[in-house]
């Protein structure tokens, strides 16, 4: 019994990891519809932005090192947010409806980027120190929950449910709805889709940031870090169905169920080869993820 | 007030309007007429900005917008209501109304301008929370026309707002028309296949055939019998 709990907790616990890296891009690449290579490494900014925090922390106020992260949250999302505008600004705004072209560019971003990172603060992977309250975890039923696990688990709802109410409850968000389903008409009304396409990119790039910050408590964090994540968040987001938020967190806790599942009966690699294969005949069979766009109910 | 001077416009490849001059006064209501096909929806697009002129010039308010994106011209007090709707489907009747105010810069006050609309248009008040799209298509255009009238524009672009449309909502659209033209001073154009229809709300007229304008007038000093030849198929 407790092993089944164990392996569904740790479903859940990828699962939450899978969601954060995919905000994001649930937003840029979802709604949006660009292609950003570069997403990974906006990840990577949010992590290297939370062990700066820490770092400043450390050397300042060492007495209230364990409020650090409560700063780094808001840091690591407004510097990728930062850089996300800058970038659309650049580079993407002169891409869109050139998906090879802007797949390239960001992919060239994404190295600068990753090279920028070992300039400053090296190549080997440094570790962020994660608050002393995360330590440890509570014990139900014989299993173990970590705390590190659960606070990100909370972490990532609580960031769907501000981006959710960001989409559907403020103006801001009701223009980015309107131009996403209908650019012309939106422009028509007097919204200015170039503002648009700027603060959304920029909020997607945010989240990139929030979950490079959720990522540190995980374990060493290095230039690379966003590699890693990247095909995983785009899996996630074309699993769940293009321009639908519930498809992309039925997609990410989906994948992570099932490879944690198919990890305990096989090794990892195995497990992970399984879950592509899995994931491109589903694709086969319903090309427009989870939850298709045309779903009137469910939004 | 608006002024649009021999302006040439079309699509990558055809060219579909050729030297086309209208204008449009304020409180008056300028009929487009003219068969299938004959470029009434790019002269309106035009106008709105959606498509760029291939020459001529596009003036408001004795402004050259000739060059301007749809956002501002929708600012500076052009509302557009286009052929088809054009409602968001997936966002509620709500939502769509609220993005009417998009256009307007200033602070303004949004119950008294809703519920000018509502009086206008009461089936929208019984709707807000319903999904746009799940609305009918009468219900559709009334919300369109409301969506473009919160902006408070000086002048309405209408293409084809009784298209596919019950008599009683089409008598219903007529009346606003005609209502927000008198009382409000809006100047209108209206884009309209029917003569009878047109010729019972309209000041102005332009017959539009095969990218150009081949007759224009005043309704009240022209006999229909005289203009039916250009749009019987
Ligand atoms: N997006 C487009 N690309 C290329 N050609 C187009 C496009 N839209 C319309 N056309 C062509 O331009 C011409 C004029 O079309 P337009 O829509 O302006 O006509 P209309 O007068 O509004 O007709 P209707 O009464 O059917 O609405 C037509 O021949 C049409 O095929
Ligand atoms: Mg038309």
């Amino acid at each position: 019994m407790s092993v089944v709990i164990t392996q569904v907790f740790n479903g859940f616990s990828l699962g939450s990891i899978l969601l954060f890296v995919a905000i994001g891009l649930a937003v840029t690449f979802g709604l949006m519809g660009v292609i950003n290579m570069a997403h990974g490494e906006l990840i990577m900014v949010g992590a290297y932005m939370t062990y700066v925090v820490q770092q400043i922390f450390a050397k300042y106020a060492p007495q209230s090192m364990g409020y650090y992260f409560f700063i780094a949250i808001p840091v690591a999302f407004f510097v990728s947010a930062l850089l996300g505008w800058g970038l659309e600004k650049i580079l993407i705004r002169h891409l869109y409806h050139r998906p090879l072209d802007s797949l390239l560019a960001t992919w060239g971003v994404s190295l600068i980027l990753q090279q920028i990172a070992r300039t400053i603060f090296g190549a080997p992977n440094v570790a962020v120190l994660p608050p002393e309250w995360l330590d440890g975890g509570v014990r139900i039923a014989g299993v173990v929950f970590p705390y590190k696990r659960l606070f990100i688990l909370v972490f990532v709802i609580l960031s769907i449910f501000a981006l959710y109410i960001y989409l559907t409850k403020t103006p801001a968000g009701r223009r980015i709805r309107a131009v996403t389903l209908n650019r012309d008409m939106a422009s028509c009304l007097g919204i200015s889709t170039r503002k648009v396409d700027a603060y959304a990119f920029a909020i997607g790039s945010g989240f990139a940031g929030l979950a490079g910050c959720a990522l540190t408590l995980l374990g060493p964090i290095g230039p690379t870090i966003g590699t890693y994540y990247i095909v995983d968040a785009f899996m996630v987001v074309i699993l769940g169905g293009v321009g639908k938020l519930i498809g992309t967190v039925l997609g990410a806790f989906g994948i992570g169920l099932v490879s944690t599942l198919m990890e305990y009966s096989t090794s990892a690699t195995m497990a992970k080869v399984m879950m592509f294969a899995l994931i491109i005949a589903f694709l086969q069979w319903k090309p427009s993820g989870l939850v298709s766009v045309k779903t009137r109910s469910l939004d | 007030m608006l002024s649009v001077q021999n302006v040439t416009a079309g699509y990558e490849q055809s060219v579909v309007l050729e030297n086309v001059s209208i204008n449009a006064q304020k409180g008056a209501v300028t009929a487009v007429l003219g068969r299938n096909g004959v470029g009434k929806t790019t002269l309106i697009k035009s106008i709105i900005g959606l498509i760029k002129p291939m020459a001529g010039k596009i003036e408001w308010e004795d402004e050259d917008i000739t060059s301007l994106p749809p956002e501002e011209r929708v600012r500076k007090g052009i509302g557009y209501v286009p052929q088809g709707r054009e409602i968001f489907s997936t966002l509620t009747v709500e939502e769509n109304l609220l993005l009417g105010f998009e256009a307007l810069s200033k602070k303004v006050n949004p119950a008294q301008i809703l519920a000018e609309i509502y009086e206008l248009f009461p089936i929208l008040k019984e709707m807000l929370h319903r999904k746009g799209g799940d609305l009918s298509g009468g219900q559709q255009q009334q919300l369109a026309i409301a969506r473009a009238l919160i902006g408070q524009p000086k002048l309405l672009l209408l293409d084809e707002p009784m298209e596919g449309i019950q008599p009683s909502i089409v008598q219903l659209i007529r009346d606003v028309i005609v209502k927000i033209a008198k009382e409000k001073m809006v100047g209108i154009v209206l884009v309209e296949h029917s003569l009878d229809l047109a010729f019972s709300c309209a000041d102005y007229f332009y017959i539009f055939d095969r990218g150009t304008v081949v007759a224009q007038g005043r309704v009240s000093e022209t006999n229909m019998n005289d203009i039916q030849q250009f749009l019987t198929v």
